[in-house]
């Protein structure tokens, strides 16, 4: 039982010639959408959620996506989980396996953490004997070994978002989507978990897509920041943040990067006031 | 690792104290005392009421012999359970009313589960189902009567009908009231089909499920009382046919001593209930710790 599969494949010998490619990292590129539109239809009203959105990631690359309200940040990641299928382009995730992460985690709220792990996997078809052990490396991963008995209502925001994370690694996926995972946690669960998430990037290899509303979470995290105009969404610029260190979200460079997408952002809502 | 470290610390700050200072004989005694104490009060004023009616005398002083004050009633109610048939009745009853029940469960739910999942039907029998709910079950006696005659299973069809549409709405309703939000975290997950509702859809619902299980019960437990005094199956006695007995024979005292079990019986298994939705709702935390219940 596979999930999330591409919804269509590009020959392998077309050169992945998107106009936005990203500079920073390297890698073959994973997640490409060509030209992709989502209109929805509410009654006689046609909203356009996005407009040729064309953007490439690579592999092992962090990606990260902001735009302010309306900018259709979660359809994107939507369409690219396949769990919703464009109006038109195309969008490609070269046979990769993608796994969702939403703002809220999303767990079941009647299974122990442990079990909501561990339902990933058997949906998979893991076998019984495997499943409990990778779910003990998973939530040592997520650092909650502790925490395998307990309900989600046991546990605070940020542990329900690290099980939710855990689950999200359970589907072994290569590509990891990421809807404002961290949006409705306090500042400080935030930063720590930021560092955890860097960790466990770069333990896995794993390819981000995040999208966030924070400008700094997105300067913190992302090795490009891709910026998206409100209604309909548009990318309308992409910043590559250059990776000379351990970053902190109180560090220089992290401060500059973000003052900049905040102009950037400023400029676009500004033109939505008139 | 110094971010282990603090993450690790703030994971124990953010989590509730898990066990009071309360010694566990304390807070025991105190649950007990709190679940006993409405109901013994319960009991009190039923029986101050019983004695004010008694003492007002309203029936007048030629129909003393027909009201008799609590002591007597107490009394009878003991020598009925001791001495008489009360015990037999209640056993027949009892075991109408667990087939009957448990048939209705068993129907509820394979009607609610197929209802909720295909969309045609949906829109047809889920309305049968909402008009059958308003049903008064009584209604029904004369159609079970006249296709089962006076039997056993004229009471069990009118159980039947009257709680398990309740059954199935709570599942239907349940199944519903599935956050979206699961279902999509479901799908990505990779459950579908029978795996989906297996793993997702059922255990969500059972809360409403549980719900509509308890107002079946009520229902069921109604129907069953209107069927004993209705249909009298020969040769078998129950509570209905004690009530029946005591109406005819003038005998009030014996009749409030048989309404004094039926009440009981009605209450105690609506308190299992209460407390199965409790555990449920429990686990899941959908209950307010602070509040205490």
């Amino acid at each position: 039982m596979s999930i999330g599969h591409a919804q269509q494949t590009r020959p392998a010998d077309e050169p992945g010639a998107s106009a936005l490619s990203g500079t920073g990292a390297a890698g073959q590129p994973v997640v490409e959408l060509t030209d992709v539109s989502k209109a929805y239809r509410t009654g006689r009203t046609e909203l356009l959620a996005l407009d040729k959105v064309s953007l490439s990631v690579r592999a092992g690359e962090f990606a990260c996506i902001i735009g302010a309200s309306g900018c259709g940040k979660s359809t994107l990641l939507s369409l690219v989980a396949g769990l919703d299928k464009p109006s038109a382009g195309r969008v490609d995730t070269t046979g990769r396996r993608v796994a969702l992460m939403f703002q809220e985690p999303a767990l079941f709220p009647w299974l122990t953490a442990g079990r909501n792990v561990e339902l990933a996997l058997q949906a998979r078809g893991v076998p019984r004997e495997e499943r409990r052990a990778r779910t003990a490396e998973l939530l040592e991963t997520v650092r909650l070994t502790g925490f395998r008995d307990k309900r989600p209502h046991e546990l605070s925001g940020g542990m329900r978002q690290r099980v939710a994370l855990a689950r999200a690694l359970a589907h072994d996926a290569d590509v990891l989507l990421m809807d404002e995972p961290f949006g409705a946690l306090d500042a400080m669960t935030r930063d720590l978990l930021h560092d955890e998430l860097e960790r466990i990037c770069a333990e896995r290899t794993l390819t981000v897509l995040f999208v966030t509303h924070n400008v700094r979470e997105a300067a913190r995290l992302g090795d490009r920041v891709i910026v998206l105009s409100s209604r309909p969404g548009r990318v309308i610029g992409e910043y590559p943040v250059p990776r000379t260190g351990p970053r902190r979200i109180d560090s220089a460079e992290v401060a500059q990067m973000a003052a900049t997408l905040t102009d950037r952002l400023r400029e676009e809502m500004g033109r939505h006031g008139h | 690792m110094a971010t282990d470290q603090a993450l690790h610390g703030l994971d124990r700050l953010e989590l509730s104290p898990l066990s009071g200072q309360e010694s566990l004989l304390a807070r025991l005694g105190r649950r007990t005392w709190a679940g006993t104490w409405p109901k013994l009060l319960a009991v009190a004023l039923v029986l101050g009421a019983w004695e004010l009616f008694y003492l007002s005398n309203y029936h007048g002083d030629t129909a003393d012999h027909l009201v008799a004050g609590p002591v007597t009633g107490v009394q009878n109610l003991w020598d009925q359970l001791v001495h008489g048939q009360l015990v037999a009745a209640i056993g027949t009853t009892m075991e109408r009313g667990v087939i009957g029940y448990g048939l209705s469960v068993l129907v509820g739910a394979v009607v609610g589960a197929v209802v909720s999942r295909v969309p045609p039907l949906r829109a047809a029998v889920g309305s049968i189902i909402t008009g059958l709910t308003t049903m008064p079950s009584i209604a029904w006696f004369p159609f079970a009567i006249i296709l089962f005659g006076l039997s056993n299973s004229a009471i069990l069809f009118v159980i039947i009908l009257g709680s398990a549409p309740s059954i199935a709405n709570g599942l239907i309703a349940g199944v519903d009231y599935t956050p979206p939000l699961l279902l999509r975290a479901g799908k990505m997950m990779g459950l579908r089909g029978f795996a989906l509702y297996r793993y997702l859809i059922l255990p969500a619902s059972l809360p409403s499920f549980v719900a509509g299980m308890k107002q079946g019960w009520a229902f069921a437990w109604r129907s069953l009382m209107a069927g004993e005094l209705v249909v009298q199956v020969a040769g078998s006695l129950s509570l209905g046919v004690l009530l029946a007995g005591d109406q005819e024979q003038l005998d009030l005292t014996s009749a409030i001593s048989v309404m004094i079990v039926i009440l009981i019986i009605g209450v105690v298994v609506d308190g299992l209930f209460t407390k199965a939705d409790v555990a449920i709702r429990n686990r899941r935390g959908l209950i307010d710790a602070a509040a205490g219940s």
